[in-house]
């Protein structure tokens, strides 16, 4: 049995009239020692599935297994109990502002009816494995974000749990400080073999640090499994905009920069209408030139219904060619308009 | 300009004043804070939600706030004597002060709870805390700022009903205000009232304010 089972999981609200299916029939298993991504737009009922993994939200139907036990069947001081196993981070981090980082990390310990003086020591060795002794003193109002995340993982910790659930615990921070924080994540799995489950709506989380993936949309996973083999073969519609979501961001525009330099002496942007879109311009034009051209953006958009497209062109250095296949262009009835500087 | 015999009067005024208010809150957050902490958590967003706890709290807190605070005194007359054995005087009027302070001070208590950020609270549920460590360990002292500045705020307002407490013997320096100075027509006694009146609000205000802001962290 996997270390986290999710059995024909459903959770409704029901709010006035009006009643929301968060989630619908999710199955999941989770090994021991797993970065398990769940992924999905806003509203996809990741947050709920992962508040279900530890019941701060009790599910509709269905069943949330954890290490061989049943948390539905559980009375609320077992439950409480089993949480001391379940760690959680969050995005807004969720420190108590009143106290201090030290006193912040011995909570859960306090909790647990563990003596003051020896919490603090805990929390200390703590402070060390996320790299913030120094700051045992200061208030988390006195903190950057990744600190205050920092902060909170320690304090994760320290109730050593087997299980640690990230809801959305990078979303709020810049992309430096989200990759050192997934860095350490994935020293404490690698260290201590803690499971750890993460909510995120960026694939890049996924692809940096997770061994598996499950994909949410509406409520639904519409598909899961190792990270490598979703990237390299998504079945699902979901799927797939997520992966190219995410190479949207680094991908084409640093792609094309190397090129760009061979050939930067001018750059045109053309734009298609529907009538253009018939004719291969740019193809008939190197064939009538015999002069390659660069390209250096290609990409069309949807503007009020009407398909645009939109290309960015680097040219030869001869001014005569240059000359002829603007007039080529031109003649095509398309509009140029010279492009400085970055595309 | 005053006679000694005055100034002595005034100063028993101040001590009365001072003892009816300060021991008024007291009893006022003795009740009040559980009720604030009840209204609270009961409540249908709370963390232990109970409708029935929440509306019986609520409609209490409604009616006792609605009626006129001279009423109320009057009212708790019978009260007031099986508590401390006489109808009149700065003790007698504690007990009504203390009574229509509870609810007041249970709806700044429940106003000072409800800011407390939700998250903190979910962050300390996901580590198994119980729902009375929650309320002693998150809740009361992430809004430790905001309570006090009730405090002090319920002290200004106690202050004042004392002061209307006078006019039905109640003692003080309301008592005073109104005997000398109104029935009296002795307006020196009774500015010298009522400017000790604003100091002894003044004094509240700056030091509650002060504390509140030397106790708070989130800066």
């Amino acid at each position: 049995m996997a270390q986290i089972e999710v059995r024909h999981l459903s959770k409704t609200f029901t709010s006035k009239d009006v009643k929301v299916n968060a989630l619908k029939d999710i199955n999941l298993e989770i090994e021991q020692g797993d970065i398990y991504g769940i992924i999905g737009m806003s509203g996809a009922g990741k947050s709920t599935l992962v508040r279900c993994l530890n019941y701060l939200e009790k599910p509709t139907v269905g069943e949330v297994w954890v290490e061989g036990k049943e948390l539905g069947g559980m009375l609320e001081k077992e439950l409480l109990k089993q949480r001391k196993d379940i760690a959680m981070i969050f995005q807004h981090f969720n420190l108590l502002m009143q106290k201090n980082v030290v006193d912040n990390v011995s909570f859960p310990l306090l909790i647990q009816g563990v003596k003051k003086k020896e919490a603090r020591k805990r929390a200390k060795e703590l402070l060390g494995i996320v790299g913030l002794e120094e700051k045992a003193l200061a208030y988390p109002a006195q903190l950057s974000g990744g600190q205050k995340q920092r902060v909170a993982i320690a304090r994760a910790l320290a109730s050593d749990p087997r299980i640690l659930l990230c809801d959305e615990a990078t979303s709020a921070l810049d992309p430096q400080t989200t990759a050192s924080i997934l860095e350490l994540l994935k020293d404490i799995n690698n260290r201590f073999g803690i499971t750890i489950v993460i909510i995120t709506h960026q694939m890049s989380v996924i692809r940096k640090i997770c061994s598996h993936v499950a994909i949410m949309s509406l409520g639904e996973i519409k598909e899961r499994g190792r990270v490598d083999e979703i990237f390299s073969h998504p079945k699902t519609k979901e799927a797939r905009e997520l992966i190219l979501k995410d190479t949207e961001g680094e991908g084409p525009v640093n792609l094309a920069k190397p090129q760009e330099r061979l050939m930067e002496a001018k750059k045109i942007r053309i734009v298609f209408s529907e009538n253009s879109s018939f004719e291969p311009v740019i193809a008939n034009m190197v064939l009538k030139t015999g002069r390659p051209v660069n390209i250096l953006r290609a990409d069309t958009k949807n503007v009020g219904g009407i398909a645009k497209g939109e290309m960015i062109l680097g040219l030869p250095d001869d001014k005569n060619l240059q000359q002829e296949i603007e007039d080529y262009i031109r003649e095509r009835g398309l509009e140029i308009e010279e492009v400085t500087g970055d595309v | 300009m005053f006679s000694a015999e005055v100034i002595q009067m005034l100063i028993k005024g101040i001590g009365e004043t001072l003892y009816m208010t300060l021991v008024s809150t007291l009893f006022g957050y003795l009740f009040g804070l559980p009720m604030g902490i009840l209204l609270t958590i009961s409540d249908r967003e709370g963390i232990k939600p109970n409708v029935i706890l929440y509306k019986i709290l609520d409609i209490f807190a409604n009616i006792v706030r609605s009626v006129p605070f001279l009423i109320l005194l009057i009212v708790l007359i019978p009260l007031a004597r099986f508590i401390v054995g006489k109808s009149y005087g700065s003790s007698a009027t504690i007990v009504s002060l203390a009574a229509a302070a509870i609810p007041y001070i249970a709806r700044m208590v429940e106003s000072s709870l409800r800011e407390v950020d939700a998250g903190v609270i979910e962050a300390a549920r996901s580590m198994g805390a119980s729902t009375f460590t929650i309320v002693t360990k998150v809740m009361l002292v992430e809004a430790r700022t905001s309570l006090i500045v009730g405090v002090t705020i319920s002290l200004g307002t106690i202050l004042g009903y004392s002061a209307m407490a006078g006019t039905l013997g109640g003692g003080g320096l309301g008592d005073i205000a109104i005997r000398y100075g109104y029935y009296r027509y002795e307006a020196g006694i009774m500015a010298v009232t009522v400017i000790l009146l604003i100091l002894l609000v003044q004094i509240f205000q700056t030091v509650g304010m002060k504390l509140s802001v030397h106790l708070d962290k989130r800066k």
